[in-house]
């Protein structure tokens, strides 16, 4: 079952989009939202896993003569993580104007609305 | 489309997104594998220029093009959404409500685990080349410890040490030096963000060139990029209040 | 493939179902921080303290911390317009 850590996060994936699919409240869908990228995380992290190997720091410990993951995935998610904690700031921003100004956060009422 | 039919194209959808994935997973190199290219190049190159600690080798040196757009995408987010959150033509700001009964220890241990949050998120920043650590997690650590006020009940404490121009001006300040740092490895070695500065022995405090310098840059733009954002939520839900109907001031 | 692997994963796997299926966003909010704590523990068993260090301040204290301030802000914005037709509502009759 070596592929387990990939279909978890094909997993996470799905099951956020499927939150953003059935969602009844914008707030909801932001928070799937969340969920789906997590699932980019572990699919990235995964990729660059080595059995045995350690984390890439080096130190008086480690040498830079041993075995490290790698560590250019753990980079791209490390700047993610932080990004798309604002952007899912600036979404609920907008879930909390849209509440202000039709007082409704339904998307299906949503769309129906005109102006 | 109602929501049965939006249920039905997702259900079709997700099936075959499942089975071209299962597919490709199939087919790749095998999990914990010791088979990783960038690996063994970007250690290299991080060991060549002194910097123990290969991720922010990795984010500050060897791709620091994509840190300086990330950065970029996180001032536009917290500009955008600073905007959206001011109070409309309607509202206005009323006084900061009386805070209600908490215990007197939960408040205490707020105001003792500041500054050690302080010291933590400090230290995770300036040593953020030699341990694991760096510019974006000690800014994160810095912002969740002053909102410790919030969180165990002195609103108004943590509305006295925080004025919002100064960190918007952190914020600010973290992104120029960013862009400044770049355009001085433009000036002295003919491309941007080009690590210029003398790199060290390995595993020092001064070690690894621009690295500490741009670490230090990126936890003061998240910083006060996190405070703003959250300064912002907070006023709307504590102190921004309607004051009739829309279109009277 | 350790135990420990194929526990942590199960354990994120477990967390966002919750996450996805709690209909109420109040409720999703300490379950977005649940996941995010077992999101740590599979960074750290994949041997990335970095981005486990990332993960654990924004996905355990800043997102949860900001859904709960935006359902709030929702909640009175509804009440204060509520409050707002009923007076006109009274003011008209």
């Amino acid at each position: 079952m070596s592929i387990y850590a990939y279909l978890v996060a094909g997993y996470l994936v799905l099951i956020g989009s499927y939150g953003i699919v059935r969602s009844r409240h914008m707030v909801h869908a932001v928070v799937s939202l969340s969920v789906a990228q997590g699932g980019t995380y572990v699919l990235l992290l995964a990729v660059g896993y080595q059995r045995g190997a350690t984390a890439p720091v080096f130190g008086s410990t480690t040498k830079p003569s041993t075995d490290v993951v790698d560590p250019v995935v753990q980079a791209m998610t490390l700047t993610d993580i932080v990004v798309s904690a604002t952007v899912t700031a600036l979404l609920l921003a907008l879930a909390v104007q849209v509440n202000k100004r039709h007082g409704t956060v339904d998307p299906d009422e949503l769309a129906a609305l005109k102006g | 489309m109602t929501r049965r039919t939006r249920l039905v194209v997702f259900l079709v959808g997700a099936g075959c997104v499942t089975a071209m994935f299962v597919l490709a997973v199939l087919g790749m190199p095998e999990f914990g594998g010791s088979h990783h290219v960038y690996r063994d190049l970007a250690v290299h190159a991080a060991v060549k220029h002194r910097t123990a600690n290969v991720v922010s080798s990795v984010n500050f040196d060897q791709r620091a093009v994509d840190t300086f757009g990330e950065e970029t995408i996180l001032i536009t987010s917290v500009v955008a959404a600073a905007v959206l959150l001011r109070p409309a033509k309607g509202e206005t700001e009323r006084r900061i409500p009386q805070t209600g009964r908490n215990l007197a220890g939960t408040r205490l241990l707020g105001y003792v685990l500041v500054p050690i949050t302080a010291i933590v998120g400090l230290d995770l920043v300036i040593h953020g080349h030699v341990t694991p650590g760096g510019g974006f997690q000690g800014g994160i650590v810095l912002a969740t410890g002053l909102h410790l006020l919030y969180v165990t009940g002195s609103y108004p404490a943590l509305d006295r040490l925080r004025p919002i121009a100064a960190f918007d001006v952190t914020d600010a300040l973290g992104a120029a030096t960013f862009g400044a740092v770049g355009l001085a490895g433009l000036g002295f070695a003919g491309s941007f963000l080009t690590n210029v500065m003398p790199w060290g022995t390995f595993g020092q405090l001064f070690s690894g060139g621009t690295v500490p310098v741009l670490n230090v840059a990126v936890g003061l733009e998240v910083f006060g990029g996190i405070v703003v954002l959250l300064a912002k939520f907070l006023e709307q839900d504590i102190t921004v209040a309607s004051s009739g109907k829309e279109g009277e001031s | 493939m350790t135990a420990l692997i194929v526990l942590a994963l199960t354990l994120v796997a477990m967390a966002a179902t919750a996450v996805v299926l709690a209909d109420a966003p109040e409720r999703q909010a300490v379950t977005l921080s649940v996941f995010g704590l077992a999101l740590v523990v599979v960074f750290m068993v994949l041997q990335a303290p970095d981005v486990a260090l990332s993960e654990l301040g924004v996905g355990t204290a800043v997102v949860p911390l900001m859904v709960m301030l935006a359902i709030r802000t929702m909640r009175k914005d509804r009440r204060e317009r509520q409050q707002q037709t009923g007076d006109d509502g009274g003011d008209d009759s």
